[in-house]
């Protein structure tokens, strides 16, 4: 075990893994948002709705999570520099959050749907027959069996987003990998922190997952 | 009460209805026969709208029931009750719940829509299991509390759509007990079902259907005493073991 590990450098890392996890939970909420209100134009029977979640859904799934990154932190100041003429000075973290969140709301549209889809046709004809409502129905029957089915595939794309903030680095906002990065450049010793900025991802990781169990096993009481 | 007429239904290549012209009478229980794939099923959903068929109409105790006039349309269909093959009773509630959800969306205050569900369900003898969740129940608990579930909605007409044929062998008969007890307090029924003895005990009509149309069309005992068509001759035949 080398120098490195001072209590203000583990200090350090720590605070990038706390940026890493601020950035997922950013994203999973935001991209949460964009995904509830997608999932919702691409099953409503608007045409133009329908349109407009499919080719964001496809613009973000198909294209890779760096170039949209890097497209939002170098690109999109061009951009506004050449249709208004005034610099634009982007925040790496705030940019680099609505990436994140733009990408993920992309997958959760599609995991949202799914999971609303997914629920067994028999429960939408009960409610027809019954005179159920659209909102009660949606409410009371449709959302809560959907969210037990989403729950475990949500676990695991906040567990992606956890690790793909890592990409953030790119745009020189400080999380748990920079930090890594920037120990590794200062010592010339690029494992000892390569391996602790590991230790720590598995750490954020397999705590969400078990956190994940938890509350599928609380969900599962009507099963 | 329930008059189908010229009713036509397509799924892509086949023809499930062709022409159904059918009249249910007030108090009247009509099961619905014949070999799978007859038809019988989609015309029971098609009289509720659960299908939408090409051609023909529904008219419910004189009015046509007609999809384009929204409101209407929905307080016709909540005049009449659906049970399912499958039950479809809603995974994430109680026994309680389950007959409570319809009763307090249109409005019943809860406490009133309580006492009616536990009237039901006590009819159905499973007013102790108010509290499960319908995954502990029985396929034949789980049905009667579908059938209390629809008629806690007071309906003047119930469709069954083979509601015993997801039951193991043992159960099939508190169901049909039941069934069978809906129709002696008055109940218009419309019954799908491959059980015979049912049919010919507790039905006034029997409908035969194959290849979606109505072959032949009689009173219970003498369908089941002397069919008319070759048909059903040759249906019951095979179906009735004797």
């Amino acid at each position: 075990m080398s120098e490195i590990f001072t209590t203000a450098n583990i200090l350090f890392m720590i605070r990038g893994a706390g940026y890493s996890l601020l950035l997922a939970l950013c994203a999973i909420l935001l991209g949460g948002i964009l995904g509830v209100a997608c999932s919702a134009a691409k099953l409503s029977h608007s045409r133009i709705l329908n349109a407009i979640a499919t080719i964001y859904v496809e613009l973000f799934r198909g294209t890779p999570m760096l170039l949209q990154i890097l497209f939002f932190f170098l690109g999109i100041p061009v951009l506004y520099q050449r249709l208004t003429g005034t610099r634009m000075n982007a925040d790496p973290y705030i940019v680099g959050a609505l990436a994140l969140s733009f990408n993920s709301g992309a997958y959760q549209t599609e995991l949202i749907r799914a999971g609303i889809q997914g629920v067994d046709r028999g429960q939408w004809e009960a409610c027809e027959t019954l005179g159920i409502g659209y909102g009660t129905m949606m409410k009371e029957v449709i959302l809560p069996q959907a969210f037990k089915r989403i729950v475990p595939p949500l676990v695991s794309e906040f567990i992606t987003l956890i690790k793909d903030s890592s990409l953030i680095s790119n745009i020189g906002a400080l999380e748990l990998l920079y930090a890594a990065q920037v120990l590794g450049k200062k010592y010339y010793d690029y494992l000892d922190p390569l391996i602790l900025a590991g230790i720590m991802y598995l750490f954020m990781t397999v705590i969400t997952s078990w956190l994940s169990r938890k509350v599928e096993r609380r969900l599962s009481a009507s099963d | 009460m329930i008059e189908v007429k010229h009713l036509s239904k397509r799924f892509s290549e086949l023809q499930a209805l062709d022409d159904i012209n059918l009249t249910v009478h007030d108090q009247e229980i009509v099961c619905l026969i014949g070999p799978s794939g007859s038809g019988k099923s989609t015309l029971c959903r098609c009289i509720h709208g659960l299908e939408t068929p090409e051609k023909g109409e529904i008219w419910l105790d004189g009015e046509q029931m007609n999809p384009a006039d929204k409101v209407r349309y929905a307080a016709q269909r909540r005049r009449i009750g659906f049970v399912f093959q499958h039950f479809n009773l809603f995974h994430n509630k109680t026994v309680l719940q389950n007959c409570m959800l319809a009763q307090t969306a249109a409005g019943t205050a809860s406490s009133k829509a309580e006492q009616i569900s536990m009237e039901y369900l006590t009819r159905v003898g499973l007013a102790e299991k108010r509290d499960e969740y319908p995954s502990k129940l029985s396929g034949g608990q789980q049905q009667r509390v579908a059938i209390a579930r629809a008629l806690c909605m007071s309906p003047e007409v119930m469709l069954f759509d083979e509601p015993t044929s997801a039951l193991d062998p043992e159960m099939i008969k508190e169901v049909l007990d039941v069934m069978k007890d809906v129709g002696r307090q008055g109940m218009t029924m419309v019954v799908v079902t491959h059980e015979m003895g049912f049919a010919c005990k507790v039905a006034n009509r029997i409908v035969f259907l194959d290849g979606g149309k109505i072959v032949e069309e009689s009173a219970s005992e003498e369908f089941f005493e002397h069919p008319k068509t070759d048909r059903a001759r040759d249906f019951l035949s095979k179906v009735l073991y004797d």
